[in-house]
């Protein structure tokens, strides 16, 4: 078994009287695509991003690569993990190719005409051409902000890599080359990546293991094999999306 | 506690609250300007970014900075003539309108101007980036918004503005000339070697030292309250009034500050 490259335990957090974590042990190892199921609003992007030291935990521990991570070492952290936003978070001021080549350009110090045709090379493997390279991210559809943002964050051949929601608003063709992708990156890259999806054909497809977060807790966690026979009713109500079950909307 | 209690601690209470709230506001916006300070005057700075903001809030604002120059210069130049006249000292116009413009009129009304245009250009670009989750992102591509964002905006607003005043200085004066070489019967060539012989470097460096320091100010508070901003549209809408109010504010009280300090020092 190799050691985990990101480990969490125990994590807590809260915002105000509103506890949306409330100790969520997970763990990813290099060569592992995790995947994280759960209903809207559960705290499955407050997890990444607690992850990354984008929020601070009200308790828990966090380690990278066997380190624990506080927020003065975050930036080693971040500059081995690639994340795609879920709602794209592009920089709108600056262009299509600025945008993915961004890490390469600030943080590594490429020159500029090496970093765009690296920036192009990327965005051909989300199936956009290099038309799209010149233009601002607000000339393009939400799929396509989607498929730069996931350029962005694999770029660099980060060691960790968050998805959230990456084959949200594609199309069903374009949605399976951003699975062989995020497949690529795990598997010939050896890269860890943790991916969130409600697309239970992408689950299926990537997924090594998958966790299902429920009330602030993992509350099954195995492999994709076992995801038909976990006998856990919440695992089985979302797998199936059937409204009736143990999973209730909060009211 | 009783409830007869609370109603007697309830005005104490709220007066507590709003001077905590004040006072850990105070210490934020100064952890905040010290922060991004310090990460103008250390590397690594992103000069390209620098030249981008230069433009974007010094070039753009010569418009309006002139226009409000050339009218106050000419609006000045007519109160001092009324009230000049009133004890026979008319032909101190020029002398006064130069004195006016260089040292408190120009970085006063500049300021108040790009507090306008540039704060809160500022404070809702940096809202809109921060609800859209695009700090986060720059801090997961490990860009430090400080650096990247904070900077050299701050950088820009400080040296561009004093360039700004400048000349505002020298449109104000011709706005004050303009007025009185064509309205008040005064010597366009008297009018020039009275402003020319009166006008210390004194004067003029002490409106550039306010320039630059509003300069800053007006970058900082656009910077802190976009930083903080949250909530979607309301919230940018909120950062940015709130950063140009800030802003004059601050702008109004640095200037009494600076001024009966450049009196002291004999500036
Ligand atoms: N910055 C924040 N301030 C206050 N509450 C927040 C904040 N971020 C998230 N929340 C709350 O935390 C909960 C979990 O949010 P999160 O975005 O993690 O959901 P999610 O599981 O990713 O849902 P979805 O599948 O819809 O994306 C939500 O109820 C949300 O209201
Ligand atoms: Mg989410």
């Amino acid at each position: 078994m190799i050691a985990p490259l990101l480990k969490m335990t125990g994590v807590h957090k809260s915002f105000g009287t509103k506890s949306v974590l409330r100790g969520v042990d997970l763990s990813v190892a290099p060569g592992q695509s995790l995947v994280i199921i759960g209903g809207s609003g559960t705290g499955k992007s407050v997890t990444i991003k607690c992850a990354l030291g984008l929020l601070s935990p009200d308790a828990g521990d966090i380690h990278f690569d066997g380190e624990t991570v506080t927020p003065s070492n975050a930036d080693r952290i971040r500059e081995r993990t690639g994340m795609l936003f879920q709602g794209g978070a592009l920089f709108d001021s600056l262009t299509v190719w600025e945008n993915v080549a961004f890490a390469l350009l600030y943080r590594d110090g490429v020159k500029r005409s090496k970093a765009k045709d690296r920036a192009i090379e990327t965005l051909a493997k989300v199936r956009l051409g290099a038309a799209a390279a010149d233009l601002r991210p607000a000339e393009l559809s939400g799929g396509m902000q989607k498929r730069v943002g996931l350029a962005r964050a694999i770029i660099a051949t980060p060691d960790l890599i968050f998805f959230d929601e990456p084959t949200t608003g594609l199309d069903p063709i374009t949605a399976d080359a951003v699975n062989d992708l995020i497949l690529e990156q795990v598997k010939a890259l050896g890269a860890a990546a943790v991916t969130i999806t409600h697309d239970m054909a992408s689950v299926r497809k990537i997924a090594d293991e998958i966790a299902m977060l429920h009330e602030g807790r993992i509350i099954w966690r195995g492999p994709v094999s076992e995801l038909d026979r976990s006998g856990d009713p919440h695992v089985e109500q979302f797998v199936h999306g059937r409204a009736d079950g143990p999973i209730q909307p909060a009211l | 506690m009783t409830s007869e209690d609370s109603a007697v601690a309830r005005p104490f209470r709220l007066i507590g609250r709003s001077t905590l709230g004040a006072l850990a506001e105070i210490g934020r916006l100064t952890t905040f300007s010290g922060n991004v300070l310090g990460a103008c005057v250390t590397p690594t700075i992103y000069v390209s970014e620098v030249l981008r903001q230069c433009v974007r809030i010094g070039f753009y604002s010569l418009p309006v900075v002139g226009l409000t120059a050339v009218f106050i210069g000419a609006a000045l130049a007519l109160n001092i003539y009324t009230g000049g006249s009133r004890f026979n000292a008319e032909q101190f116009v020029p002398n006064i309108v130069v004195l006016g413009i260089t040292r408190e009129l120009g970085p006063v009304l500049a300021g108040l101007m790009l507090a306008g245009r540039v704060s809160a250009g500022i404070a809702a670009e940096i809202g809109a980036m921060r609800v859209t989750e695009q700090i986060d992102a720059l801090l997961t591509l490990s860009a430090r918004p400080k650096r990247y964002l904070y900077a050299p905006r701050v950088i820009a607003a400080t040296v561009t503005l004093p360039a700004l005043v400048l000349v505002a200085d020298i449109i104000g004066v011709m706005g004050g000339y303009l007025v009185a070489v064509g309205s008040l019967d005064f010597n366009w060539a008297a009018y020039l070697t009275n402003t020319w012989r009166f006008v210390t470097t004194g004067d003029i460096v002490s409106g550039l030292i306010k320039a630059a320091v509003f300069g800053a100010i007006i970058a900082l508070m656009g910077c802190y309250q976009g930083d903080r901003s949250k909530g979607g549209a309301g919230g940018v809408g909120r950062a940015a009034t709130l950063a140009v109010v800030g802003a004059a504010v601050l702008i109004l009280a640095s200037n009494y500050v600076l001024t009966s300090i450049f009196v002291r020092v004999g500036l």
